[in-house]
């Protein structure tokens, strides 16, 4: 493991639309297990928001507790962020987004986390339709307490203690979609090709965007008899197909095999295109997204890339009508009726 | 027979079905009294049910002025065939029920000593009502009406508040003063009225208000400038959410988009509802939220981390009677630990106590105030009593002058001129109170990692111990300062009269004042003081320096308060004398009086055996 940060770039790459390099989007020295799943979807999100021009302080990065939610603190070092408590991240990134619409809502947690301390703030977060992306980093283990199984351990799946796990899996995935998420993603840590476009696409979907990314745990649930290893996911992937998510009036400049393409424009203009893998999948159908998971599953082989998204998709601003800009930046005048209003207000109560 | 007699100052109970409409008319004889001038306090007393079981409303009228609950119920209108036996008995010797005759009493409910007055009000209802709703909501109106007679209430008063009552539904009016004025008539017909205990107009109220505490905790956050608001139903807070949506719905609609300028997410449960407020609170918008006592037990874990993370966060909790469930429709002042120190670890919480819907509102400002000048938690101690019933007191204030007090936010300005390293927590003014920034304000300075671990005056994680200790003393000093930005307690006399004090806060003031009057009234002088918040200042150590003996008068079974101040201030436990008033229902100046007279009158009784040297 490492104890100092490199700050050698090579003199040949080139800053962003907005002029950041991309070490303006890294964060702290990472302190977790050397070949650890999170460093590799760190790496994704700084790169992510480097090619999508996102100013770096503009996000909010959210967490909970566990090896995923201690994270954030490694990547996008000029953004605030909030470690909150154990399952409890989604009700303050409500109340961040509540606050303030213009900001870019980062939410990492882990299976520990969302799946069982925090399932129910998981399921309701879905429901709100919040504008933000809600990344678990899932390696169906509790890494911090030594390696305990989660409540996304498959059946039969054993870590390092060696004792296959009995009880059901929760599908995160499949739970987004019941809950009402309005983008709904699976990646995996070790597929940074198709991971940085999916968090691109979701930081720019306007509503609830959920990822599940199987990063593995290298310490205690890389094993042979584990469901999440790298090389167990390495073999029993499948893919919906690889995204580009192209902002509006630019040209489409990779060529796929023609019929392939499936495109879905969003509310700013922008496409997000997808490339087919899985045909039967219909991206825009929360059924079909069901049931390409469901069938996945039965065949022993884990779907990524994009399952669901709704292009019609309208935020919780949107849904209760809240005004245009940040509601923290009302001040008195706009917020305070003053006495007048008190006067008509006392005249009632006599 | 004796009747009681007296010109406004009585206490009349109703005894009603719940779900049955009684609450409005009800509300009508209140109000009445109100605007004839004269001094009114009205209790619910309802149970945990939406249709069907006995509720009462208590009104006691008082031309003293005197606002506490009153045991002894002089007039009761019995309209509950199932608590008739019981409500027919509560009543004073002398005193009044009026009853349905329709049918005839039962022989063993009937009293010697007390004076019944049979309404036909079911018979009258049929002849005149085909409808049967409007049967059951009419009968409420007509025994108001017989009321009017009975009590001398001015007629026109009754009618005014039926037309304010039902403005905008204006084909409803004219049935109801039909309702009222069949009873009135069936009343002056059938008995002599007015009868020997009356009300009679005065000019006592001025221009006071009557409203509820939690209905003046909405629209105190509408005004302080409060915009995002999460919370989860439970008894009896929910009405301060549903007044300031009310309010804010009426004020804080932007006039020309027709947008809102505000937020409110009904969350999944009180976890989520205090996350939600942590949240807009970091992120730089006033928030709140409001509960009651299991509320606080859930809200725990996250009222740690505000504490330690240091955001602000207002709190209304209004209270009721624990533990666990409890009594959910009952009043008491029993979280006071849950609240002082609620959370693991060592915590501190910052607790306002208001007396009445005026401070509610006044606290609710201020505690925005606060929260955001400390950094932390601020928990205004509101309960059942206070939040649900209408209180008379002075009208809503607000100077068009004053100014939010964000607290310490450095703005992308002051980050730009800086030229040292900024630190979340570094104490740059010495009052223990650190600079924070808001999300997004600037581009390379002001970033930090807000967490519920450890950190140095940088904000990043640590586990060394010298560290540690500095930051939990740094909160320490910023307690200090909070004593002298809470509200100051309040005495009620120039300088101390006697060796005894009274000690009380929030719903128990207006009994204890009358406790102090009569005690006075028995020859016992006493002093009184009002805590108005926790941390406790040295105002309070002096108050129980210069009495022998202090009576804490609080509503809960433990003497919660007496034993934060022994703690807090360092207190010989042995001055405090707990006062513990906690059935739930509200406190009266008798039971007051009395635990008084029973331990200064015992410390006066030689034993009849000498104790054994």
């Amino acid at each position: 493991m490492s104890y100092a940060k490199s700050t050698f770039r090579h003199p040949a790459l080139q800053p962003n639309a907005l002029g950041y390099d991309k070490r303006a989007y890294e964060g702290g020295l990472s302190t977790l297990c050397a070949g650890c799943g999170h460093d590799s979807v760190g790496a994704a999100i700084v790169q992510a928001c480097f090619e999508a021009n996102i100013e770096p302080h503009k996000v909010a990065k959210i967490s909970g507790i566990g090896c995923s939610s201690k994270t954030p603190a490694y990547f996008l070092g000029k953004s605030h962020g909030f470690n909150s408590v154990h399952g409890r991240m989604p009700s303050v990134a409500t109340g961040a987004n509540m606050a303030s619409r213009d900001m870019v809502y980062l939410g990492v947690s882990g299976d520990g986390d969302s799946a069982s301390i925090g399932f129910g703030q998981f399921a309701h977060v879905n429901r709100r339709n919040l504008n933000m992306l809600y990344l678990v980093e899932n390696n169906g283990c509790y890494g911090l307490t030594k390696g305990q199984d989660s409540a996304t351990t498959d059946v039969g799946s054993a870590s390092k203690k060696g004792v296959a796990n009995p009880f059901t899996a929760i599908d995160l995935c499949a739970t987004a979609l019941e809950m009402g998420a309005t983008f709904v993603a699976r990646s995996f840590s070790g597929d940074k090709e198709q991971l940085v476009p999916l968090i691109t696409a979701a930081l720019r979907h306007p509503g609830f965007a959920f990822i599940d990314v199987l990063s593995p745990c290298v310490t205690f649930n890389n094993t042979g008899t584990s469901t999440k290893s790298y090389d167990y996911v390495r073999d029993h992937v499948a893919t919906t197909g690889a995204i580009d998510v192209i902002p509006m009036q630019e040209e489409i400049t990779t060529d796929y095999q023609p019929g392939s393409r499936h495109e879905v424009t969003l509310h700013d203009g922008s496409v997000v295109h997808l490339y087919k893998g899985d045909v039967e999948l219909d991206v825009t159908d929360k059924e079909s997204a069901q049931a390409a998971i469901r069938r996945h599953q039965q065949q022993g082989s884990v779907l990524t890339g994009l399952l669901y998204m709704d292009p019609q998709s309208r935020d919780f601003h949107q849904m209760i009508n809240s005004v245009k800009g940040p509601l923290r930046d009302l001040d008195e005048s706009a917020l305070c009726p003053g006495q007048k209003a008190l006067d008509a207000i006392n005249a009632s109560f006599r | 027979m004796s009747a009681i007699a007296a010109v406004n100052d009585l206490v009349i109970r109703f005894a009603n079905v719940n779900g049955t409409g009684s609450a409005s008319a009800n509300g009508l004889f209140a109000k009445a009294c109100f605007r004839m001038g004269i001094p009114v306090t009205p209790k619910n007393v309802f149970p945990s049910n939406i249709q069907g079981l006995p509720t009462w409303y208590e009104v006691r009228v008082s031309e003293k002025g005197y606002l506490g609950r009153r045991e002894g119920i002089d007039f009761i209108v019995c309209m509950n065939g199932q608590s008739l036996a019981d409500d027919i008995a509560s009543v004073r010797s002398g005193g009044y029920v009026l009853y349905d005759n329709s049918k005839p009493l039962d022989l063993r409910l009937e009293r010697s000593d007390v004076n019944f007055i049979g309404i036909p009000l079911a018979a009258i209802c049929r002849d005149e009502y085909p409808d049967l709703r409007r049967r059951q909501l009419m009968k409420n109106v007509i025994y108001i009406g017989a009321l009017a007679a009975l009590l001398d209430i001015e007629f026109e008063v009754l009618k005014d508040l039926i037309g304010d009552q039902f403005r905008g539904k204006d084909k409803l009016i004219s049935p109801n003063i039909h309702a009222l004025e069949i009873g009135y008539r069936y009343a002056s017909e059938h008995f002599s009225c007015p009868l020997a205990v009356r009300l009679e107009r005065r000019d006592l109220v001025g221009d006071k208000i009557m409203l509820e505490g939690n209905a003046a905790l909405g629209i105190g956050s509408v005004y302080a400038g409060a915009t995002v608001v999460g919370w989860y139903p439970i008894t009896p807070s929910t009405s301060v959410v549903d007044a300031f949506e009310k309010y804010a719905n009426r004020l804080r609609i932007d006039a020309g988009s027709g947008e809102k300028k505000f937020a409110i997410a009904q969350a999944e449960d009180e976890l989520a509802a205090m996350g939600i407020v942590i949240g807009a609170s970091w992120n730089g918008a006033r928030a709140f939220t409001a509960t009651s006592g299991p509320g606080v037990s859930l809200m725990s874990e996250f009222l740690g981390l505000a504490y330690f993370a240091e955001v602000p966060v207002v709190l209304f909790n209004i209270q009721r009677a624990g533990p666990s469930t409890g009594m959910p429709t009952r009043t008491q002042q029993s979280d006071i630990f849950s609240c002082a120190y609620a959370s693991h670890g060592d915590t501190k919480q910052v607790l306002l106590f208001p007396e009445d819907p005026r401070e509610c509102f006044d606290m609710a400002a201020e505690s925005f105030d606060l929260a955001e000048r400390l950094q932390t938690p601020v928990i205004v101690m509101s309960d059942l009593d206070l939040g649900m019933n209408e209180f008379l007191c002075d009208p809503l204030v607000w100077d068009d002058e004053r100014q939010y007090d964000r607290g310490k936010v450095f703005s992308q300005q002051q980050l730009e001129e800086m030229s040292e390293k900024f630190g979340r927590y570094k104490d740059i003014d010495g009052d223990g109170i650190a600079y924070r920034t808001y999300p997004g304000t600037h581009p390379d300075k002001g970033a930090f990692f807000t967490r519920g671990t450890s950190r140095d005056p940088y904000a990043a994680y640590t586990e060394k111990s010298e560290v540690y200790i500095d930051n939990m003393e740094r909160l320490l000093r910023k307690w200090e300062t909070a004593k002298s930005l809470v509200p100051e307690p309040q005495l009620y006399q120039q300088s101390n009269t006697s060796k005894t004090g009274l000690l009380f806060f929030g719903t128990s003031t207006a009994s204890c004042l009358e406790a102090r009057d009569q005690l006075v009234e028995e020859g016992t002088a006493i002093d009184c003081l009002r805590v108005c918040a926790f941390p406790f200042n040295q105002t309070i150590e002096q108050f129980i320096a210069g009495h022998d003996q202090v009576f804490v008068v609080e509503q809960n079974r433990d003497g919660q308060l007496r034993k934060l101040l022994v703690g807090e201030c360092d207190i010989n436990p042995k001055k405090l004398i707990s006062v513990p008033l906690y059935d739930g229902m509200p406190i009266t100046a008798r039971q007051v009086v009395d635990h008084v007279n029973a331990k200064t009158r015992s410390a006066l009784v030689t034993p009849l055996h000498k104790q054994p040297a």
